[in-house]
């Protein structure tokens, strides 16, 4: 069942070791130097925060309130990335400077927040939010004040401003193949569709619900519950009762360690695989609150793993424990939130500006060949170009990765029929 | 909504959804116990109880990694007793000082104690973030907890579900019994029915409160260590409890443990009930509803032992 | 005309009125660039709120943990007409159904939901802020205080009311946006609210209505209708027996405190060009209960301060210190509540005011907590004050 061989379409620089590089530090540093365009203000003429030595860039996650949980990982991340950024020169000659914000796990605080980045601190780039509803709020004044965000999270789609780089999957990429997989490899015919009751679950359901229907095959229940609902019993009753070959479970936050719990508990060994649990919302991150023996013998629907064996990922892997600590996991969304700053540096440099407008005309077609996940590059609709991964968890909480695209998949913010 | 399945299906149906709504009736009568004792008995609104739940969990898990870690493995089955036993004391001792330092002196304003407790909630939840991080940790279970029995084909009884059904009975005919016997007990409802007179007799009141304060937390302690079997352990994991916590209490009837014990039979099985035949998110609502409903037509709860003042 | 004000409001009532007006109309407005002001017309939006607090809580003694519920249906009233101009079929000609909100696309609804029709109309829409969380909270009272339910088991029915709204605003994602709530609204009548110079606008047209509100509350407070409450408070029993009819009051005081927090929830949606659920819920809502208390529950303008101050302080805090300012947030709530139940307004009343006054007249007279006249205003029925128990004895 497991991938031996792993097939990379990107170019031979991506198997590159991202360690080496780090070691090469001095080499990049002065070839940086010697290809920089002038040091003019032509790299400037907006009036952002970027000085002869210094650009300024925005951090903006919750590290208070219930979703601190979840994106402290991308802060961490994207700290690590402006970090070996700088080691490397930076950004055409400049250090980024982050200025950390809090959002509280509150809507309009991250609006609040983001506005301040934009207006008064003049940040050249935002990398953050986490929840759809945290974008969705920022999102009319990244358009208004023109600012740039660089998104983490895999999230519901239908939507596509020019204002934010999606560095997570869009639903179809995440959901599509994992579908086809489960139903060619495991021979699933029933599907019973749950998940926490807000927009990206009840989409992303949508998308799974329309493509197993037109696979031809059934989906025999579909259940939401609240935010923060600890209490299963009765789905897992429901489950048992109609017999599905496959639980596609898309539960979040705390209610996902009650889920799995509840679940194992109630006599459903995920190991046997009967039913198969299927899901595209626990991360290594989650697994941590869960309990790795509680979710054993689980599928889930990514673009990336901690324990995906490239080299690129295994440099990152290794700067993140040296930084963070042996005993940190990474995620697919930690993973994504660390392509930012290392997809904007980029975009930037092509660009040879700071200028918003610029580097949007930059970003379609930029590739990074160095990224922990592989190969991405940037879609025109400002999602990534990436493969999707199909991982079993393990009794240690890691995944061991079972499939692979193979190709790179399209971004489809709007699927046609799925709306 | 019957329709879609047959008798038997409806048969084994209400018999799984019965012993769901037992395991949520379990849930509630844990998370209510506590917090019944405190507003029931003194008129404290404890906004804070979810947190004191929520460091029992955070002691379980701390018990367990001490028994992963130092002790011997064949041991290791046995660290949830030892964890509840400190996590009882350990949120006992934290109510405790609460109440001295701050509850104490509010008890002429019950609604000052929900502004002050809510505060102390936010200062818990920050406490426990910078303590064990933001993230969820996860509390390995004992073998033994794990798995669950088949009574038929479809009908399987989880065993951690059993425990804290065990758990639950076992706490609640104590506290029961402490109440009705015990010496901290008869002096409780002494204080409670006329704390002039009980201080005359002889009763130092200002100790009395504060153990039944530091008793009603420690109570949440030990439901905060049962639910590390299912749910989560977060800094703010508590938080999910509160409303449904303080529904049990007041629709019970605040001063009576036998109205908490109803309210919470009540309002599971509705739950459950509801659960099975509706969309989860509309069931909550539609218990909700009924609760307050039933609440606005009989304000004093399912059982009280004299009318609202 | 102006005995009946003059008998109403006190100079020195109006004094404090003309601070506050000069601070909000000239000083704020001249120190702070937009976003600033913009952010201090976000926080004058929840004063509201507290404003109907000091009302029902403060003199009525009735603590609704649901206010946001109020705060969330004047809100989102004003985001459904908003919505409704910003989906235009042109701006929306990429969607299946092009004409209706993109999140109801999202959710394959194919025409606008009923409720939502006469939404388009501004009158309507209106009209709407001020009844709809009026018929609720005279719902939610009679219901109530028919039944003569108070303290406690109020304010936690009302959490629960607060809990119920959230879970079906959320649930019902496709009629109101879910959990995202209703975002990207753009234009009033065509006029482009997310301008800088419509900001200063909606500030000015935010300070005023604040000051309707205030003078409103003051007028409420001053009449006999004030006076009574304060009985009320402190003894309903007496105040029924005296041949009033105590729920009457009381539902009218909590409709009025509603209102006035519809009219912060529609300013709110103008002023930051979003609503969302996270205003209906229970935390939000405890903490406008939390800025009246720090303001002062007996102070109408202690309240404004309060909101204020509070906000400032939590924007302050989590700019420069993010992971701690909630112990800041939690020592706030529990020491406003320990040392100074009456906020803000009782420290003025009580330390600052006697000694300015002392300053002026007799240096060094009395000692100034002997001189406030409302020491004990904490009072709630709930507790059921009574002189004759001793002080919870230590034994």
């Amino acid at each position: 069942m497991i991938l031996k061989s792993r097939h990379y379409d990107s170019p031979k620089g991506a198997r590159r070791s991202f360690l080496r590089k780090m070691l090469a530090i001095p080499a990049a540093l002065a070839l940086a130097h010697a290809s920089l365009p002038a040091l003019a203000d032509d790299a400037n003429t907006t009036g952002l925060a970027v000085t002869k030595d210094t650009v300024k860039v925005g951090i903006l996650h919750s590290v208070t309130g219930t979703m601190a949980i979840s994106e402290t990982g991308s802060v961490q991340a994207e700290k690590l990335a402006i970090e070996q950024i700088n080691a490397m020169g930076g950004v055409l000659g400049r250090k980024i400077e982050y200025i950390q914000e809090d959002g509280a796990s509150d809507w309009p605080t991250f609006a609040e927040k983001a506005k301040k980045l934009l207006v008064n601190d003049k940040t050249a780039a935002v990398f953050g939010c986490w929840t759809s509803a945290s974008r969705k709020a920022v999102l009319p004044v990244f358009e208004q004040y023109n600012g740039m965000l660089y998104y983490p999270t895999f999230y519901e789609g239908l939507e596509q401003s020019p204002n934010v780089i999606y560095t997570g999957q869009e639903a179809t990429q995440q959901i599509i193949e994992g579908i086809d997989w489960v139903v060619k490899n495991k021979g699933a015919k029933k599907f019973f569709l749950l998940g926490s009751d807000y927009i990206w679950p009840r989409t992303s359901n949508k998308i799974a619900r329309k493509h197993i229907e037109k696979l031809g095959l059934s989906v025999v229940g579909e259940e939401y519950y609240p935010l923060g609902h600890t209490q299963f019993n009765s789905v897992i009753n429901k489950i048992k009762l109609k017999k599905p070959d496959v639980v596609y479970a898309i539960v979040v936050g705390g209610s996902n360690v009650a889920f799995y719990k509840q679940l194992k508990a109630a006599g459903i060994d995920m190991t046997k695989e009967h039913p198969l649990v299927f899901t595209i919302s626990v991360t290594e991150d989650e697994i941590l609150g869960i309990g790795g023996e509680n979710i054993e013998g689980a599928y889930a629907a990514m673009k990336y793993f901690q324990s995906l064996p490239n080299d690129n990922n295994k440099a990152f892997v290794d700067a993140f424990k040296a930084k963070y600590g042996n005993d940190i996991v990474i995620g697919d969304v930690t993973q994504a939130a660390y392509l930012g700053p290392w997809l904007w540096k980029a975009a930037v440099e092509k660009a040879g500006s700071f200028d918003i407008d610029k580097v949007r005309a930059a970003s379609p077609g930029i590739e990074l060949t160095t990224a922990p996940e592989g190969y991405v590059r940037i879609h025109e609709n400002h999602h990534l170009w990436s493969k999707t991964r199909i991982g079993r968890a393990k009794a240690d909480g890691q995944y061991e990765v079972v499939y692979e695209s193979k190709d790179l998949i399209e971004p489809n913010p709007f699927p046609a029929g799925y709306q | 909504m019957f329709a879609d399945y047959t008798s038997s299906e409806l048969l084994s149906i209400f018999a799984m959804q019965g012993f769901a709504g037992l395991i949520l009736f379990s849930v509630f009568v844990l998370m209510a116990l506590g917090l019944a004792i405190i507003f029931g008995q003194m008129g404290v609104i404890n906004m804070a109880h979810g947190e004191f739940m929520i460091l029992g969990a955070y002691m379980t898990y701390l018990t367990s990694h001490v028994f992963e870690n130092y002790l011997p493995a064949s041991i290791y089955g046995m660290y949830f007793f030892i964890a509840m036993v400190i996590a009882f004391f350990a949120a006992g001792a934290l109510g405790a000082l609460v109440e001295w330092a701050m509850i104490r002196h509010l008890y002429k304003r019950p609604l000052d104690t929900l502004l002050a407790t809510w505060g102390l909630s936010l200062i818990l939840q920050q406490l426990y973030r910078t303590i064990f991080g933001t993230r969820e940790v996860g509390v390995t279970l004992p073998d033994w907890l794990m798995g669950s029995y088949a009574l038929s084909d479809s009908i399987e009884v989880p065993i951690n579900g059993l425990f804290v059904m065990a758990l639950t009975v076992v706490v609640t005919v104590g506290v029961w019994l402490m109440m009705q016997k015990s010496r901290l007990g008869k002096q409780t409802r002494a204080v409670v029915q006329n704390r002039p007179m009980a201080a005359a007799v002889g009763i130092n009141t200002a100790k009395v409160d504060r153990l039944t304060f530091a008793l009603g937390c420690g109570i949440a302690g030990i439901a905060g260590s049962a639910f590390t079997m299912i749910g989560s352990t977060g800094p703010t994991s508590g938080q999910l409890y509160i409303v449904d916590t303080f529904l049990v209490v007041v629709f019970g009837g605040a001063s009576s443990l036998l109205g908490t014990v109803a309210s919470a039979f009540t309002i599971s099985q509705a739950q459950s009930t509801m659960e099975f035949f509706l969309s989860g998110s509309m069931a909550k609502v539609l218990t909700l509803l009924v609760v307050v409903g039933i609440l606005m037509l009989r304000p004093q709860g399912l059982f009280s032992l004299k009318m609202r003042k | 005309m102006n005995s009946m004000i003059s008998n109403l409001f006190s100079r020195y009532q109006l004094t404090h009125m003309l601070i506050l007006a000069l601070l909000l109309v000239v000083v704020l407005p001249l120190s702070m660039d937009i976003f600033r002001l913009n952010l201090v017309g976000k926080y004058l939006t929840y004063s509201f709120v507290a404003i109907g607090l000091v009302l029902c809580w403060g003199y009525g003694g009735i603590l609704s943990l649901g206010q946001g519920v109020f705060f969330g249906l004047g809100g989102y009233c004003m985001a459904m007409f908003l919505k409704l101009e910003a989906s235009t079929p042109e701006a929306t000609a990429i969607q299946s159904t092009p004409g209706i909100p993109d999140f109801m696309d999202w959710n394959q609804l194919t025409e606008l939901p009923w409720f939502w029709q006469p939404f388009h109309s501004f009158g309507f829409t209106l009209l709407a802020i001020i009844a709809v969380p009026a018929i609720f909270a005279l719902i939610v009272a009679v219901a109530m205080f028919k039944r003569r339910v108070g303290g406690v088991y109020f304010a936690i029915i009302t959490q629960a009311v607060a809990a119920i709204l959230t879970i079906l605003i959320i649930g019902q994602q496709g009629f109101t946006g879910g959990v995202n709530g209703i975002t990207d609204l753009r234009t009033l009548h065509g006029w482009d609210i997310r301008t800088d110079s419509a900001k200063y606008v909606l500030y000015f047209v935010c300070v005023a209505l604040l000051f309707g509100c205030l003078f409103a509350a003051k007028y409420v407070i001053n009449s006999k209708l004030g006076r009574l409450l304060v009985a009320m408070r402190e003894r309903e029993d007496r105040v029924r027996f005296s041949g009033y009819d105590v729920s009457a009051f009381k539902i009218f005081i909590f409709c009025l405190a509603a209102v006035f927090s519809a009219i912060g929830g529609a300013m709110f949606t103008l002023q930051v060009g979003f609503m969302s659920p996270s205003f209906v819920g229970i935390v939000p809502s405890i903490e406008m209960v939390i800025f009246c208390a720090v303001g002062g529950r007996l102070s109408v303008l202690g309240a404004v301060y309060g909101a204020l101050l509070v906000n400032f302080a939590k924007t302050t805090f989590s700019e420069s210190f993010p992971e701690l300012w909630l112990f800041a947030m939690g020592a706030l709530f529990i020491g406003v509540v320990m040392a100074f139940p009456n906020g803000l307004a009782g420290v003025w009343s009580s330390q600052v005011e006697p000694r300015i006054k002392a300053l002026f007249n007799k240096p060094g007279r009395t000692t100034p907590a002997a001189t406030n006249s409302t020491s004990a205003p904490a009072a709630t029925p709930a507790e059921s004050f009574n002189p004759e128990e001793p002080s919870h004895a230590r034994g």
